[in-house]
């Protein structure tokens, strides 16, 4: 009894310990969007200081301003999450009910194109575009989006299908549901918490991507990653600036992942305990 | 599957609507960094609008590698997405060479092309003809603190030598009170260490070519260059000097953490204004350092404006080009944002003008420094290259990148002198036997 609670007090400790190494960039990337440039770059860090919203002010008018590159950032992350999720959701459904000798390898293969670096495929993906007109546009980003986590997705969504006792979907078939009646009345209300949290990942992923956004737009197509990337100089300083960017960046993400967590920690173990 | 294709078509209608913006007047989209003589451009936009309504400006603002990349890859495949790009003295004869970029012929009158200085005019002209037009432009001195020389009862030179650097710092280095003798730039990187590290490198007599394209890496010359800046920097240097580059450097130095601080002249106005800089009463000026040679122991670079022969609208291009690097605009920024806020080292009639100089004591001695920077004669040798701080070949900005580490390396003990200027000879030559060296 005494051991396993003092192993349960050790794991609290370890647990409050991780969360607050994971948690304290983000606290420093608050604490620097408050402090002039000078308070931000000094040799000796300061915790306590007059905070100043300045940076947010210069942060919210450079460029063409956040609220372009935020719109960007959310049409192609939402666009693009919802285009993967059409897309993947029947392909799960066929691999995980009606599997045939080559759905293991299928599913392998796909994954394996995320073994590619980015930069490997970018000039045949840059020329592409340039010929086709998507250099800068919305759609061409969300092509590549859903592209990149397009893998992803169907793995999460062939587990979650994974998981339905097959004699569920036998029985629909009995009682004479055709396919889509299966899938939309059986199979895809079971699997919600799932596909609600494999639609929050590609959300998160979507938005945080920064590699294809830099190289493949400029200023319409725009998103959040190429904001944040601008305000960093090789002359002055920009901490406080790039820090203030950061936090409205990332603030929509993270007051989403707040509100969702209960479903995206359901989602993540569902199916974990058997 | 009737609702998934539905909700995909919602999807593609939405993203349809968003690229149907369309454009009545001229769109031009600018390409640049996020410099604070940059930062400057963008706010005086309102101005460029009056007068010439029918232009409209986007900025696309990159870290200057990524913002190079990009261009390349851009003007290299002929996308056209940029009109106007940022570039320095260092691509712009390349680009030119490549016919990537529009002369800048046809100058009106009025833009006073003659009134721009004679090196930065040079560093960006093909025989003869512009192929950009200078925004701002910098080159090195020696910044020192007045109180600490006087203290230690020396008095700083006009030109000093690298020697008599290492002497006076020797005087007031003094770590127990916060106060390291010398500050140098120590993170790699072809704009960064290797910037100052080239001038010493020309300053003790050395080239990096001969004339047959042979790099030069471990003749005495880089030898002493190499010595005399690892024996400064680990004597008198700040600690983690690896990682200072300019910024880092100049706020060490605005803090009163250097006694000397030998780096670009657009740090001036920000060493001496007493809202930024600790030290402001007391920041000496001097020339840069040289040692056995004065030729190329000062650098030159430039910000200039060029319009990428892809770009699908050259004359609107062209005409904001002009406007962004004319007297009119440095006028219009002294008027708005006070003089020590216009983009310096362009124009003699900056330097000429009593205001500027009122406002920027330091200005006679920056003129001074551009004016005598030499990029076509960099060397005491004869050299087959041009550019004071690089060699303006494609290879450069990978074999000063290389070489970069590798004195980083060497400040921090982790190779000998010798052992690193050997490793940079055999990288630079097997990057020029890879590459073919030029014609």
């Amino acid at each position: 009894m005494n051991s396993s609670r003092f192993a349960n007090t050790a794991f609290g400790v370890l647990a409050w310990i991780v969360a607050l190494l994971i948690f304290f960039p983000i606290l420093w990337l608050l604490l620097t969007a408050f402090k002039t440039e000078q308070q931000a770059f000094t040799v000796t860090p300061t915790f306590w200081f007059t905070p100043t919203i300045e940076s947010f002010k210069t942060a919210l008018a450079q460029g063409s301003g956040y609220w372009h590159y935020a719109w960007n950032s959310a049409l192609t992350a939402v666009a693009s999450t919802v285009i993967g999720l059409a897309l993947a959701v029947p392909a799960a459904y066929a691999m995980a009910f009606y599997p045939n000798k080559r759905t293991d390898f299928l599913l392998v293969w796909m994954v394996s194109t995320k073994f590619i670096p980015a930069v490997g495929v970018l000039i045949p993906i840059f020329l592409v575009y340039k010929t086709v007109g998507l250099l800068d546009h919305a759609l061409g980003l969300t092509l590549l989006f859903t592209a990149m986590n397009l893998p992803i997705i169907v793995w999460m969504v062939y587990s979650y299908f994974r998981d339905i006792p097959k004699d569920i979907v036998e029985a629909a078939d009995i009682d004479g549901a055709s396919i889509m009646q299966t899938l939309f009345k059986v199979v895809l209300p079971l699997a919600l918490p799932g596909l609600a949290s494999t639609g929050l990942l590609a959300l998160i992923l979507a938005w945080n991507e920064s590699f294809w956004s830099i190289t493949m737009t400029d200023h319409r197509a725009a998103t959040l990653a190429v904001y944040i990337a601008s305000f960093k100089s090789a002359e002055g300083l920009f901490w406080a600036k790039m820090s203030a960017a950061s936090v409205l960046a990332i603030a929509p993400i993270i007051v989403l992942g707040w509100f969702t967590q209960r479903q995206m920690v359901r989602g993540l173990t569902f199916g974990a305990v058997k | 599957m009737r609702l998934a294709l539905f909700v995909s078509g919602i999807g593609i209608a939405g993203l349809g609507a968003c690229s149907a913006a369309m454009a009545q007047s001229t769109e031009i989209t600018v390409a640049t960094v996020n410099n604070p003589d940059m930062v400057t451009m963008q706010s005086m936009m309102s101005a460029f609008n009056e007068a010439h309504p029918d232009i409209k400006v986007n900025w696309v603002t990159l870290p200057e590698n990524e913002l190079r990349q990009k261009v390349t890859t851009d003007i290299a495949s002929g996308a056209g997405q940029y009109d106007v790009v940022t570039v320095s003295n260092y691509e712009t004869p390349i680009w030119a060479q490549n016919d990537w970029l529009k002369p800048m012929d046809d100058l009106p009158e009025d833009y006073a092309v003659d009134d721009l200085l004679t090196p930065v005019k040079d560093g960006l002209s093909v025989d003869g003809t512009l192929y950009a037009l200078p925004f701002y432009a910098e080159s090195s001195v020696t910044y020192y603190r007045k109180d600490l020389f006087e203290k230690a009862g020396i008095e700083m030179p006009e030109k000093p030598t690298w020697d008599q650097i290492k002497e006076y710092a020797a005087k007031i280095h003094s770590p127990s009170d916060g106060v390291y003798g010398v500050c140098l730039r120590g993170l790699p990187g072809w704009g960064q260490n290797m910037a100052l590290f080239d001038t010493m490198v020309n300053s003790f007599g050395g080239r990096w070519f001969d004339m047959d394209w042979q790099p030069q890496l471990t003749s005495d010359e880089w030898k002493n260059a190499a010595n005399a800046y690892v024996e400064l920097l680990n004597n008198y240097g700040p600690p983690g000097v690896t990682s200072n580059g300019f910024t880092e450097s100049e706020t060490l130095f605005a803090n009163g953490q250097c006694g000397m601080w030998v780096d670009s002249t657009v740090a001036a106005s920000y060493v001496s204004d007493p809202e930024t800089s600790k030290v402001a009463e007391n920041v000496g000026f001097a020339q840069a350092p040289y040692q056995t040679t004065e030729k190329g122991s000062n650098w030159l670079f430039t910000w200039a404006l060029a319009v990428p022969q892809s770009s699908q609208h050259q004359d609107a291009a062209e005409t904001f080009v002009e406007w962004a690097t004319s007297q009119d605009y440095i006028q219009a920024v002294a008027d708005e944002k006070g003089w020590l806020s216009v983009p310096p080292g362009t124009r003699q009639s900056t330097y000429a003008s009593d205001d500027y100089v009122k406002a920027a004591p330091f200005a006679p001695l920056v003129e001074q420094a551009i004016s005598s920077a030499s990029p076509n004669d960099p060397s005491a040798q004869e050299v087959p290259y041009t550019g004071v701080q690089f060699v303006t070949i494609p290879q450069f900005q990978a074999i000063g990148t290389r070489v970069g580490q590798l004195m980083a390396a060497m400040l921090s003990g982790q190779q000998s002198v010798e052992e690193a200027l050997q490793q940079g000879q055999t990288f630079t030559e097997r990057m020029m036997k890879q590459t073919g060296a030029p014609q």
